[in-house]
């Protein structure tokens, strides 16, 4: 085989670097400083400085409950999701607030529950496919009668219904963008509330895969850019529909594992800087790969159906308890990113005093609090035997009372507020 | 990614009450002043009755509206229940989108007055464009002006061609304006340029991995480039080349992977690509992705020669895989020099022999 002459030319031609380089050397020498910072002091001063400082994460979040200034007024149409990123932020802190706070949230989504079916941004607005997801996650992290027995579920599976689109995906509401996101969080509702059934699983397989790209990671439309957001949503939706092997799962894990950059933490996109709230995108999606692996390893011995079975079942049908032991599952097998780099760019590059940011640099807020502390939860859990039994001793980063709650990684729900949420819909009556 | 980019900032509304009394509205492009009359005090409102958000009496997330804010939603929702198409409702629209540019109810039914209306869909550019240039990441503004694209037809292509190209100006990766870039072509045409365009943007940037799958995209639905079948050899030799500038640059790599996405068969029997691989390999620069590829290439069948061994096991000298095929060689050389993916490594090494069944499975296929 003979090497090309023109090789040598080409890697001469050295050029200014460009914009994607500069943005990455600048963040990466800004990252470095700090774990220089870390590795230049004595260990139990280390254990200091990666400490998740959950005092002031708790204050931050208890005060977005209880009031958010006039700059909030850009998020009047996500007010659900504010709840959501500050309930379940909370609740992976292990922390709860007093009842009459729950209570008034109860009340308060109720109040964005549209009389159709769903839930808006907001009191009378239209309903929305994401707010919905925000709105029953958020309950279901709250829990108990009261709050679980608040959602409408016959008239969200209308609205459901309502918004099931032509291209067999889903429109974010009436007259509004389709895409994978819209997919998973129509999809994950109606799992987690036991409405899903065939008419609404129809066609979303077929869209999902028309989303994979080239690369190997899902995008959010047919022919756009492989995402981190999007691939979390589109591998999700697929298991939970249980057509997850109609996806390149090799090319896919492929494209995910090459996410994580040298600062540890996870970029959304090839070539784009690292961000703190995909931690969980990614590393989410990391931890479900890893139970496929498990279960196609397993399979053989194991009393989990062979994933192949999948490919002879009737496509189409949902099978939310085959997602659910396979979130369950027993596994050995390793995660497939780095978890202690990982959760060192979340506890030193991402943590602030209360609440969590993208990157060095920039400000803190609601989302990438709750996105940070979903993928720390993801990391520090991603080398225990079992869903919800404590990590192996040196899988935590930093001092143990760092350890969050774990959460089921298909909807992004503390384990045992989902545990309770599934028992309580598995009782409720069919539509 | 479900986050709304709004900056928010701590900063106090900065109200100017004390303006001059204008019909006209106004929008000012400084975010945070804006110097129109309170709904409550203009004539042509005086019917209405604002219907105040109904939060109940401890609400949560409480978010402390400027009294413009608050007043504008309350005479919007006034109207949006009474259902009111109208121009002054159209109007009103405008002014609840400048002050939540995220607010899809408002948009939609934005919408339904234009179609009520008939109203010039020309105005709406003006609108999105005055938006985009304060805060262009929002999934509103965006959905708005594919649906206004859409009405106008292929009248509207270079207009949409144009204000996206302004976006990458600033933001080569942005994801919403890549995504209606596509649309309008798709969808109403003005292919002509686009790999043109592409190649300008690589040019400046070869990291943009946006611009690569825009290519990818050109190549694969072009009307006239004849598909992937008829632009291989062609992109195949441009991405080598781009390969040998920077073989750091993951997004040539996946790219030239992408090219033999369905194409095994010409993948493993192209010999251009092993002689990348040995060439990237032999320069020492960077060979975590020629590995990769070269790893991609024998599970589906390939089988390499010496040079391209030696090459490989040159990588890591002291690495003990004496022993080892070539295949698990590659990957324990991967364990070593590309730390953050052992695991990764260490799971495709135990996978290699299912793999390479598998390649060679559908290698027969095709
Ligand atoms: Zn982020």
């Amino acid at each position: 085989m003979e090497s090309s002459s023109s090789a040598a030319a080409a890697v001469a031609a050295e050029r200014e670097p460009t914009v994607s380089q500069k943005e990455q050397w600048a963040l990466e020498s800004q990252v470095f400083h700090i774990y220089q910072l870390l590795y230049n002091i004595p260990p139990n001063s280390q254990a200091a400085m990666l400490e998740l400082q959950r005092d002031s994460h708790m204050e931050y979040l208890v005060k977005g409950l209880l009031h958010l200034g006039p700059s909030f007024s850009v998020l009047d149409a996500n007010r659900p999701w504010i709840c959501y990123w500050i309930f379940h932020s909370i609740a992976l802190l292990g922390e709860s607030v007093d009842i009459a706070l729950e209570n008034n949230t109860i009340d308060f989504l109720s109040r964005c529950q549209d009389q159709h079916g769903g839930y808006g941004g907001g009191p009378g607005q239209m309903p929305h496919l994401a707010t919905t997801y925000a709105a029953v996650n958020t309950l279901i992290t709250i829990g108990g009668q009261n709050s679980l027995a608040s959602i409408n579920r016959a008239k969200i599976y209308s609205f459901l219904r309502r918004m099931k689109h032509t291209s067999g995906g889903f429109s974010m509401h009436e007259g509004g963008e389709v895409d994978v996101r819209a997919c998973y969080t129509a999809i994950s509702v109606a799992s987690v509330l036991n409405i899903l059934d065939e008419e609404l699983v129809q066609g979303v397989g077929n869209y999902i895969v028309s989303c994979q790209t080239y690369e190997g990671g899902i995008a959010g439309e047919p022919g756009s850019e492989a995402h981190g957001g999007y691939t979390f949503c589109g591998l999700a939706t697929m298991i939970i529909i249980n057509e997850v092997n109609r996806l390149n799962l090799a090319s896919l894990t492929d494209w995910l594992v090459f996410r994580q950059g040298v600062e540890g933490g996870f970029q959304g996109r090839t070539n784009k800087l690292v961000d703190g709230c995909y931690s969980f995108w990614q590393g989410g999606a990391a931890a479900l790969i890893q139970r496929l692996h498990a279960a196609a390893a397993g399979s053989a011995s194991s009393e989990v159906s062979d994933d192949e079975d999948s490919s002879d079942r009737e496509e189409g049908q949902p099978s939310d308890d085959e997602s659910s032991i396979l979130i369950r599952r027993h596994t050995e097998t390793e995660p497939l990113f780095q978890s202690q780099a990982l959760q060192q760019y979340i506890l030193l590059c991402s943590q602030v005093e209360g609440g969590f940011r993208d990157k060095p640099g920039k400000n803190r807020d609601h989302y990438h609090t709750c996105y940070c502390l979903s993928g720390l939860s993801v990391a520090q859990y991603s080398r225990s035997k079992d869903a919800d039994s404590a990590p192996l001793p040196g899988s935590l980063l930093g001092p143990y009372s760092n350890l969050v709650e774990p959460v089921n990684p298909l909807y992004n729900i503390v384990l045992d507020q989902y545990d309770e949420a599934r028992d309580f819909f598995s009782k409720a009556p069919a539509l | 990614m479900f986050r709304i980019r709004s900056k928010v900032k701590y900063k106090k509304t900065n109200k100017r009450r004390d303006s001059p009394p204008s019909a006209e509205i106004e929008m000012d492009s400084d975010e945070d002043v804006s110097t129109v009359l309170p709904l409550s005090q203009r004539p042509e409102w005086s019917d209405i009755t604002p219907v105040p958000q109904n939060d109940g009496p401890n609400p949560v997330v409480p978010i402390a509206y400027s009294e413009q804010f608050a007043e504008t939603m309350s005479y919007f929702r006034a109207v949006y229940l009474a259902d009111e198409r109208s121009v002054r409702t159209l109007l009103l629209t405008a002014e609840a989108i400048h002050l939540n540019a995220g607010n899809y109810t408002v948009w939609q039914f934005r919408r339904v007055i234009i179609e009520a209306l008939n109203a010039d869909l020309h105005d709406e550019f003006d609108l999105v464009e005055q938006l985009a240039s304060k805060n262009s990441k929002n999934y509103q503004l965006w959905h708005h002006r594919r649906w206004v694209a859409e009405k106008l037809g292929t009248e509207a292509v270079s207009r949409e061609l144009e204000f996206t190209k302004k976006i990458f100006l600033n933001d080569a990766k942005h994801y919403h304006a890549w995504s209606h870039r596509q649309w309008v072509l798709l969808n109403l045409g003005g292919w002509e340029d686009e790999l043109a365009y592409c190649n300008e943007l690589l040019e400046v940037d070869i990291f943009n991995n946006s611009a690569w799958n825009q290519r990818y995209f050109v190549i694969t639905r072009h009307p006239k480039l004849g598909g992937i079948e008829a632009t291989l050899d062609s992109e195949v030799d441009y991405t080598i080349k781009a390969i040998l500038t920077k073989p750091e640059n993951e997004s040539s790599w996946r790219y030239l992977r992408g090219l033999y996405k369905n194409n095994m068969q010409s993948f493993v029997t192209n010999p251009k690509i092993p002689t990348l691989c040995l060439d990237v390999l032999t320069s020492k620069v960077y060979p975590v992705f020629a590995l990769s590829l070269l790893l991609d290439l024998i599970s589906n069948g390939f089988e390499p020669n010496q040079d391209l061994k030696n090459a490989v096991e040159a990588v890591v000298p002291e690495s003990n895989s004496q022993g080892l095929d070539i295949a698990a060689t590659i990957c324990t050389v991967l364990e070593i020099i590309d730390r953050m993916r052992v695991n990764y490594w260490g799971w495709r090494k135990n996978n290699l022999r299912s793999q390479v069944a598998e390649g060679v499975a559908n290698l027969s296929i095709h």
